[in-house]
């Protein structure tokens, strides 16, 4: 993170969930796993994140329960403190500074109060050694732990590599060349043991794993062996009971193993990407793995997957970052074949759209299919996908497809897949922009030295059938090789560069209206000015950045600069430049029409930054200061070379969001919808008014604190509230003044009162004749029965009447 | 958890013509039925008044045929020599045809023997028709005149000499009993009003006019005559609207669907073709053995009867619409279609509690083995003989999924001479395909890989291999020569294409590509 005066470079989500094993708790319901520097708490049902435990300023590398009070989890992490949390409020309970980074740890039963920890060893980096630490018994926040005492040195950092048999009364090493349990001739990757049972399950690298046993004697063990992956195992597990052993890898197979009867065997395949953990939870009825491609499965007794948490799968970016302009979520490849749409705003992965539509075969070497290209056209029922296949160096699968965005389910269709578009790569494509024609257009270009465009064509003959894309339009320039393309904001003109020449077609009638040319070096990006700098071009070279005025067919300005990447933001004049300039990219915000730019920023980040994007804002920010006001409108997200996503944030907003965080915490862990909010806190409010009303009964000077609930339900929008029937009667109640019960009982009974005052005046007439203590009695009798309800005493008088009537008749004669 | 992914079979787009709302209400007509008549079939007409029975005009005689029958219901054979133009009477009572002999007869449909006969002619008589007041005649003749008879007194009432080659075709309005139309050998179209002395308007067809037809409307005149077909505008005058050359032989005869929204137009070619008639484009085409001499189109377009030059009267009724679905339905319907519909038609009522059942889905044979990885399983379930010969492109997915897979050698490997004969067959009919040739290509290199060892041994194979060499040895001269066919266009197209300043010296081309 830099500084730079009001505005911050931010990490921004999407961390790895799958880095080290998850936990899950003693009553299933929650799931905790290491996420970047923080813990993540999901909830097993409904896979939302419940807290993310901050605090460490290091990787997390390990999480565990702590074994004495499960209600709270030890977190390690790489700046050498051990933390102990409680997850269900989300509060950080205890710091243990160790002062080594810590690669992994582990606890067990049998010893309280210490933790083994993996750490390099203090001779040699590469090295590491299992260092047994006990836990300083004091009250304090804050402690720093001086007793360590080595254990095992020379172990693997993996965290699978070293297990615990029998509640602690043993340790099982592997390694990675070696073997610290002798005789193996296969590189082990993990190693399991049995909970109850003096047996060590270890995975190797040619997908064998072995089971041992006897090995208190030495050299009498015997072991056993289990074979059914083709390929590494990556992680076992014993169940609790110690029943089953499972077992994963690359085939993201779960193989479920009876403990000793191991010819019987369970599995769940295409789970995923390669399972990396499996875990179990302490009771034994949900099992959970994580996947290489970030996301962890709960599975539920090994046969119904029940959840799945997915993170932003940042592996191979190949696609843009781009934003789907429905669902505002950033847009890129994600698990092999796949486009993930993912929400920034709640920084959850929404979905995976399947753009291959193939089964995946999970082996290592194979070539697979890859989405390379990707593309919205502006009002985002339009995206078209590049997928393509690189078998030999001589053959290319390509697949151009386009899908249209269904309304009714609300996700991508399929229209038109055309198979082979180009002869080599495609290497941009951009859709037509304009706001008021019907026909949408889309442009590829390709390394064989053409570029197409698409239309979408209304069926010629046939009504069954909906209509497709067609290639409308081919053509090159003298065989020179496109690079990238642009449409104007208007549609008017598209731009598609030939290495150092800019030519400029009218998509109407295509016809080549200009060429622009500023050599040396050939223009790697492109893009037009928007609004009020629609008459500029923008290109950029290896060493320049250019601005062409359209109007006059003229270089604008020029200067010198390595822009790797040229974004411009949809919904002002403004583009960003990052340039990569010594080992580091720096960041200018500028309008074509000014020569000053807006914002700089110098060392973004380390690395260069070859894609970004601008994603426009939920609510206008309201900055006037005047560097941080290009980002009022739209946020700019880029990736770094190290595959971070990064944002830029403001002081304000910074400060918005911590107050809205803490909010959250110190509420209860359970999603904090607007609904609850409302009702929450009415009923909340509702017992500090009883409370309240009890107490303070004479002075009656607590007046309902309206104003809370009344905030929440005007300002939170219309479509999230319940019903407005059910809010009324609340809502009014809320603007009513507190009364006590007493007083609103005796309001109560008035009214019956009166009410049957009323019915009474009517019978009066009636019955002239009735007598005076029949009155009373009846009147006794009312006040002997409160408990009657209302239409009871009216069917009582009913019958009352009746009664009377006949026996006055009687009287009479 | 996932489910397994099936094979996508890539769906490639239908060779030949496109199905078309038109293309499936032309082609839904029966089988036709052919009969043979004398001679060859010059006219074919309709009757106005149900049950719409037709005159057919062949060699000496006049067949009338019924809906249904393939018997002639009636047959006027009372002709000294070849009769013309047999055209019912507007009520459907009376018939009147021309002959080689220069006589017009009028036949009571009910009759036998002439009613009246119109001499008057000096030669053959091609073109006879009734006005709409119903008590005149139109006829046409090879002496260069047509008259007017009164039918009664089977007198001639006037005689036009307008035209200069014979009169071979001509009709007469249906609103107006005055005004009548006739085309002649001398290119023109005449435009005639029986109440002046000479023609009205006269349109030059530029061939010699075969058959006129007009709208029902009657502002609109069709023409067919060399291998045009021309639509006039009447209401302005014989104005040329359209120009129709779509027959490479000369147009014959004209019919007008039903509805007036299509134009059938038959051709010594041998074909029909059916135009619409707002944009006049070709929508159908029906072909036919012979060059069609008549056309007729019955009411509601019920049927379609053609008369051609090998005295064959074809004759295509149209299907019935319940019957054909009834047929559809029953075939579809098995025996253990209730029991299979039990229950399924069952609409739940407002507080029924719905258990959803999860939908079963149903994998082919090959995507079973695939899932397993039964490779060289998955190859012979997708060459099996249905599917080989059936839906070859089924055959190429799974051999294409397989090499995608990384396991199309295995699957390849390890074969008999059936098997290995059996699959080279199936790589021999279809690597010239140009949709499958990328991924057999591949396929037939492995198999030369895999099994070059064992060459020689195996007569069959031996053979097998050799007609593949053959094959492919033919499909690069084949290639070789599109090639150079193709440079030939290119080079045409570029000396004709003009050359337009460019802004910037930009060369650029233009191509339409069609994907």
């Amino acid at each position: 993170m830099v500084e730079h005066g009001d505005i911050r470079v931010v990490h921004c989500g999407g961390s790895k969930i799958n880095f080290r094993d998850p936990v899950i708790t003693h009553d299933s319901r929650f799931l905790l796993c290491a996420s970047g520097e923080a813990v993540k708490v999901f909830s097993t049902s409904t896979e939302e994140c419940i807290h993310e435990l901050r605090g460490h300023t290091g990787l997390v590398t390990g999480v565990l329960l702590r074994p004495s009070n499960h209600l709270q989890v030890y977190s390690s992490s790489l700046d050498g403190t051990l933390r102990l949390w409680d997850f269900t409020d989300g509060i950080l309970i205890k710091t243990c500074v160790i002062g080594y980074p810590i690669y992994s740890f582990y606890a067990s039963d049998k010893h309280e109060n210490v933790i083994f920890i993996v750490a390099s060893m203090p001779s040699d980096k590469r090295r590491f050694q299992l260092v047994a630490v006990h836990l300083p018994q004091s009250g304090d926040q804050m402690v720093e732990a001086q007793e360590l005492s080595a254990v095992l040195s020379g172990v693997n950092p993996n965290p699978a590599a070293i297990a615990f048999g029998r509640g602690g009364e043993f340790i099982a090493s592997v390694n990675d060349l070696q073997w610290s349990l002798e005789g193996g001739w296969n590189t082990f990757t993990c190693v399991a043991c049995h909970p109850k049972d003096d047996c060590i399950a270890t995975g190797h690298e040619d997908g064998k794993i072995r089971l041992w046993r006897n090995f208190n004697h030495k050299k009498e063990y015997t072991y056993s062996t289990l074979h059914w992956h083709h390929s590494t195992v990556s992680s076992l597990c014993f169940t609790p009971e110690g029943t089953n052993l499972l077992s994963g890898g690359v085939e993201s197979v779960l193989v479920q193993w009876r403990y000793n009867q191991e010819s019987e065997r369970d599995f769940l395949p295409r789970l995923g990407g390669a399972i990396t953990h499996i875990t179990v939870s302490p009771d034994g009825s949900l099992f959970c793995t994580s996947h290489s491609d970030n996301k962890i499965t709960i599975i539920q007794s090994c046969v119904k997957v029940s959840a799945v948490i997915q993170g932003l799968v940042k592996g191979d970016i190949r696609t843009d970052l781009m934003m789907d302009p429905r669902s505002k979520a950033l847009v890129l490849n994600g698990k092999p074949g796949h486009l993930q749409f993912y929400s920034l705003q709640r920084d959850k992965l929404l979905y995976n759209l399947d753009i291959v539509q193939q089964e995946y075969i999970h082996e290592s070497g194979l070539q697979q299919f890859e989405v390379v290209k990707a593309a919205f056209d502006a009002s985002g029922s339009w995206l078209a996908t590049v997928e393509e296949r690189h078998q030999k160096a001589a053959e290319l699968e390509l697949n151009l497809k386009l899908w249209a965005f269904d309304e009714q389910t609300q996700s991508f269709v399929l229209n038109t897949t055309i198979s082979a578009p180009h002869d080599a790569q495609i290497t941009a494509m951009c859709f037509c922009q304009p706001t008021d024609s019907q026909t949408t257009l889309l442009v590829s270009t390709s390394k064989d030295g053409h570029f197409k465009a698409w239309q979408l064509a209304a069926p010629a003959h046939t009504e069954d059938e909906g209509p497709s894309w067609l290639c409308d339009f081919v053509s090159a320039y003298h065989g020179l090789v496109p690079e990238c393309c642009s449409f104007s904001a208007d549609g008017s003109l598209l731009a598609v560069v030939f290495q150092e020449v800019v030519t400029v077609w009218s998509p109407s009638t295509w016809e080549l209206l200009t060429t622009l040319s500023q050599p040396p070096g050939a223009v790697s990006d492109l893009c037009f000015g928007r609004l009020s700098c629609s008459k500029y071009l923008l290109g950029t070279t290896a060493s320049n950045l250019l601005c062409w005025n359209l109007l006059t067919c003229s270089l604008e300005w020029t200067t010198s600069m390595d822009v790797r990447r040229l974004v411009a933001d949809p919904l002002s004049e403004n583009m960003a430049a990052f340039c990569y300039q010594s080992g580091s990219t720096d960041l200018f915000v500028f309008k074509p029409s000014e020569p000053r730019p807006l914002f700089s920023h110098k060392a973004v980040c380390s690395g260069k930054v070859t894609q970004a994007v601008f994603a426009p804002r939920e609510e206008m920010l309201e900055s006037c200061e005047e560097s941080s006001q290009w980002l009022n409108r739209s946020q700019l997200y880029f990736l770094t070379q190290q595959m971070d996503l990064m944002t830029f944030t403001t002081k304000a907003e910074e400060d918005r969001l911590l107050a809205s965080s803490k909010q959250v915490s110190s509420s209860h862990w359970f999603s904090m919808t607007p609904f609850y909010l409302l009702l929450g806190k009415h009923r909340q409010q509702q017992q500090e008014h009883q409370d309240s009303d009890s107490s303070l009964w004479a002075e009656r000077t607590a007046l309902p604190q309206t104003s809370a609930s009344m905030k929440e339900l005007l300002q939170t929008p219309a479509h999230v509230l319940p019903s407005t029937s059910y809010l009324c009667s609340m809502f009014v109640q809320s603007l009513l003044i507190s009364v006590s019960d007493a007083r609103s009982e005796k309001a109560h009974a008035e009214e019956e009162m009166e009410s049957e005052k009323e019915e009474e005046d009517s019978e009066e007439e009636m019955e002239s004749s009735r007598s005076k203590p029949e009155l009373a009695a009846a009147a006794a009798t009312e006040s002997d029965t409160p408990a009657l309800t209302k239409a009871q005493a009216r069917e009582l008088r009913r019958v009352r009447k009746l009664d009377h009537s006949w026996l006055a008749g009687l009287l009479d004669s | 958890m996932a489910s397994f992914k099936p094979t996508k079979i890539q769906v490639y787009p239908k060779l030949g013509e496109k199905v078309t709302q038109d293309t499936l209400y032309w082609k839904n007509y029966k089988a036709p039925v052919q009969i043979k008549e004398f001679g060859a079939v010059t006219s074919i007409d309709f009757s106005p008044v149900t049950p719409h029975n037709f005159a057919v005009t062949a060699f000496t005689r006049i067949h009338i045929y019924g809906p249904f029958s393939q018997e002639p219901v009636k047959s006027f054979t009372r002709f000294k020599d070849t009769a013309y133009c047999g055209r019912f009477r507007s009520d459907g009572q009376l018939l009147v045809a021309g002959c080689e002999d220069s006589v017009v007869r009028l036949f009571d449909v009910s009759g036998k023997v002439a009613l009246r006969l119109f001499k008057g002619h000096t030669k053959a008589v091609h073109l006879t028709d009734f006005t709409s007041d119903r008590y005149q005649i139109l006829t046409g003749s090879d002496d260069y005149t047509c008259r007017l008879w009164d039918i009664p007194n089977a007198t001639e009432l006037t005689t036009y000499t307008e035209h200069t080659d014979y009169i071979r075709c001509g009709v007469t309005s249906k609103l107006n009993r005055d005004l009548f139309i006739t085309g002649s050998y001398d290119h023109t179209v005449k435009l005639f009003d029986a109440r002046v002395e000479k023609s009205v308007i006269t349109m030059d067809h530029g061939q010699p006019v075969e058959s006129v037809l007009l709208y029902p409307s009657e502002g609109l005149l069709v023409s067919a005559g060399g291998r045009h077909v021309k639509v006039w505008d009447l209401l302005k005058g014989g104005q040329p609207l359209v120009s129709l050359k779509n027959h490479h032989k000369t147009v014959t005869s004209l019919a007008l669907s039903s509805n007036g929204q299509r134009l059938l137009s038959a051709s010594l070619d041998r074909h029909v073709k059916v135009y619409n008639t707002t944009n006049y484009k070709v929508v159908h085409n029906f072909d036919y053995a012979a060059s069609i001499l008549s056309l007729g189109l019955a009411p509601d377009d019920a049927s379609i009867v053609v008369g051609m030059t090998n005295s064959i009267l074809s004759i295509k009724h149209r299907k019935n619409q319940e019957d054909s679905k009834e047929i559809a339905g029953q075939q579809r319907r098995r025996p253990s279609y209730r029991v299979f519909v039990k229950g399924k038609n069952y609409v739940p009522k407002q507080d029924d509690y719905l258990v959803s059942k999860p939908v079963k889905e149903h994998l082919a044979k090959y995507d079973k083995q695939l899932q397993r990885f039964n490779v060289s399983k998955a190859l012979d379930t997708a060459l099996g003989t249905y599917i080989r010969f059936r839906k070859p492109e089924i055959t190429v997915a799974v051999i294409k999924e397989l090499d995608r897979r990384g396991t199309l050698k295995n699957a390849l490997a390890g074969r008999d001479e059936r098997g290995l004969s059996q699959l080279l067959n199936f790589i021999i009919g279809n690597l010239v395909d140009a949709r499958f040739t990328p991924v057999l290509v591949t396929a037939a290199e492995m198999i030369l890989d895999i099994y070059q060892s064992v060459i020689g041994q195996s007569p069959v194979v031996d053979r097998q291999l050799l007609r593949l060499q053959d094959l492919v040895k033919r499909e690069i001269e084949f290639q070789k020569d599109l090639l150079e066919v193709l440079g030939m266009l290119d080079t045409m197209f570029a000396s004709s294409l003009p050359r337009k300043e460019v802004p910037c010296s930009g060369h650029f081309e233009k191509e339409r590509c069609k994907f």
